[in-house]
């Protein structure tokens, strides 16, 4: 049959490795044990997230204190939530910053420091430096760089004076912006890092040609640069999009996500360790969060293994 | 050495070209792209070093002088305070019983589902890749709700957990952990098996080695430099965790240290001279990933990304 003998030699091969009862066991131990604590706490979870957005249920309750709300959690969020679209305007701006500043910036920064210059190690280094904080210690940095007394921008600018002070972190149409600097501070290194593993996978020759051809800076980058970044470009847009999605440790810190800072991570949170614990509300909210995210991730995922197998 | 071959020959060839910004000597472009580079980095490093610097004054100094400032004492009692009042050492304490084992299990599993996944070929490897490396890209707030009723009705004997359930307790932290972070290693790890000949698992099997022996003894130790990438990019990111340990860990005496800072701002830290100082030592476990380990953290975020 046509199908066989289209099926690839190295499968082939690899059918007719004979397993003895010990090595089939070990071998799906080896694979099975870690299967299921993924499958325990992060899948299970997943599914149940989306049964028991269906769902109210208080945090103090147990299972027969479940009632079946059919969409009456989300026709709330949709409806009369005041946090919500708020939350989703941050999540959504927070995307459109990661998008429009540390991605393109971190761009520039690694195709200056692939340049051959002097001192590209330790200005990495010096760019770099953020990426190994943690975030909630940049939610830190935040309020020392912000706060409106004692803070670095506004003594550096005269803004510390009672007369003239700018409550950054207490105004809701300001405290976004400050909290938003100080991520893309850090995200920009991370791109930086990732672009500059990119650009030492590109081909050396390939820019020669392109010098030797008379191409300017901007032309050679433009077609045969960034083509050939096209792999870490993929992983850049999912590293952005998911780090947006993830935003919590630095505006929990500044004021647990109230006032201007909310973000649908911080409305689930509240919905589950706040006074009252709405589990099946709280659900519905991270559905909402769960499909966004799958929407990206799955795509991305299929992609990368369905090419992996093929080649 | 060969960086500085490779311009030696590309300068040689430029000047047929007649392209005299290449030419040795000084060039306008150069100076101006150090200008910027050497202005960006002085922004970037500049909260670190107003933090460090804030750190080192005593309250009462720049409530005097305000902050941007020089002058009065320069000294370590920011440090000291932050260290005894808050008893740092005990969430320092909490933190490493927390990383060192949900790091030592992240890679043992990981590399043993990646073994399996690299070096072999079932039907259903595909499928566990995209499982493991999926479940690791979810944000962990759209898990956390039923996670959190899942640990609060788990029981636990007493010497394991406070709480007497999965939450509150090291034990419960450390499964989280494990189960997240094993996602991006076996992704990372299966990537760097396939590049290990197969001829050297072929030969071991051979001589009748079994698949464990094979594991153990031929593939772990090719993977040395892998595993001591994902090492230290694992021991930064669980050592930094906040979120899991906020909602997990409702016990403020058993938090690591990441997360404990929050509980600590306002109740012992009040001024920002004393914030400063708690939060340069929180950074001090990192700042050594940073100084000493860095290209290790670097070469584990790009193995991770290249094969991407």
């Amino acid at each position: 049959m046509s199908a066989t003998t289209l099926s690839p030699p190295r499968r082939r091969r690899a059918r007719l490795v004979r397993y003895t009862k010990r090595d089939r066991a070990a071998l799906s131990l080896m694979a099975g044990v870690p299967l299921l604590l993924s499958l325990a706490f992060v899948w299970l979870p997943a599914l149940a997230t989306i049964a028991l957005s269906f769902f109210n249920w208080t945090g103090i309750g147990g299972l027969s204190d479940m009632k079946a709300a059919g969409v009456e959690n989300y026709r709330i969020i949709f409806g009369i939530y005041p946090e919500f679209p708020p939350a989703i305007e941050h999540n959504l701006l927070w995307l459109g910053v990661f998008f429009v500043v540390p991605a393109p910036f971190g761009l520039f920064l690694a195709l200056q420091l692939h340049k051959q210059i002097r001192y590209s190690r330790v200005y990495q280094s010096i760019l770099f430096l953020p990426v190994v904080l943690s975030l909630a210690l940049v939610g830190f940095m935040t309020e020392l760089v912000f706060s409106p007394t004692q803070g670095l921008v506004n003594n550096l600018t005269g803004h510390a004076g009672q007369s003239n002070l700018i409550d950054w972190l207490g105004s809701p149409r300001l405290n976004i912006w400050a909290v938003l600097i100080m991520a893309c501070w850090r995200q920009t290194g991370y791109v930086m890092i990732l672009f500059l593993a990119g650009l030492k996978s590109v081909d050396p020759s390939l820019q020669e040609a392109a010098s030797l051809d008379g191409a300017n800076e901007w032309q050679a980058f433009r077609h045969v640069i960034w083509p050939a970044l096209r792999p870490i470009n993929i992983v850049v847009v999912v590293v952005t999009v998911i780090e947006s999605l993830r935003a919590f440790d630095i505006v929990y810190i500044v004021n647990q996500g109230t006032n201007g800072l909310e973000l649908l991570s911080t409305l689930i949170t509240a919905n589950i360790i706040g006074e009252t614990s709405r589990i099946g509300f709280g659900s519905a909210l991270a559905t909402i969060l769960l499909v966004i995210s799958l929407a990206f991730v799955l795509p991305y995922v299929y992609t990368t293994f369905r090419k992996d197998t093929r080649s | 050495m060969t960086a500085a071959t490779y311009t030696g020959a590309s300068a040689a060839t430029e000047p047929a070209r007649n392209r005299p910004r290449n030419r040795r000597g000084i060039r306008p472009a150069r100076v101006l792209l150090h200008g910027f580079l050497i202005a960006t980095c002085i922004v970037w490093i500049a909260p670190v070093l107003y933090a460090l610097y804030t750190s080192l004054r005593p309250y009462a100094d720049t409530q005097k002088q305000g902050y941007v400032s020089v002058g009065g004492h320069y000294n370590l009692t920011n440090y000291a305070n932050a260290w005894s009042e808050a008893d740092l050492p005990l969430y320092f304490k909490n933190s490493a019983i927390i990383t060192i084992p949900a790091l030592l299990v992240t890679l043992w599993l990981a590399s043993m589902v990646a073994f399996v996944v690299a070096r072999h070929s079932f039907k259903l490897n595909l499928l566990m890749l995209m499982v493991f490396t999926a479940g690791n890209l979810l944000p962990q707030q759209a898990i956390i709700t039923p996670l959190y009723k899942l640990y609060i009705s788990v029981p636990l004997p007493s010497w394991l957990s406070d709480s007497g359930h999965l939450d509150d307790s090291f034990l419960g932290l450390i499964l989280i952990h494990v189960a997240f972070q094993t996602g991006f290693c076996v992704f990372v790890l299966s990537n760097f098996m396939r590049t290990i000949p197969h001829e050297i698992t072929e030969a071991a099997r051979v001589d009748g080695a079994s698949e464990w022996r094979q594991y153990r003894q031929v593939v772990l130790p090719l993977c040395r430099p892998a595993l001591a990438a994902l090492a230290t990019l694992e021991f930064t990111w669980i050592y930094n965790d906040f979120f899991w340990a906020t909602v997990l860990m409702q016990t403020g005496a058993n938090r690591p240290i990441t997360a404990a800072l929050n509980n600590l701002t306002g109740q012992f830290f009040t001024d920002n001279n004393l914030i400063s100082a708690a939060s340069m030592i929180v950074a001090v476990p990192t700042l050594v990933v940073f100084f000493v380990l860095q290209r290790q953290f670097v070469s584990g975020l790009t193995l991770g990304a290249n094969k991407g």
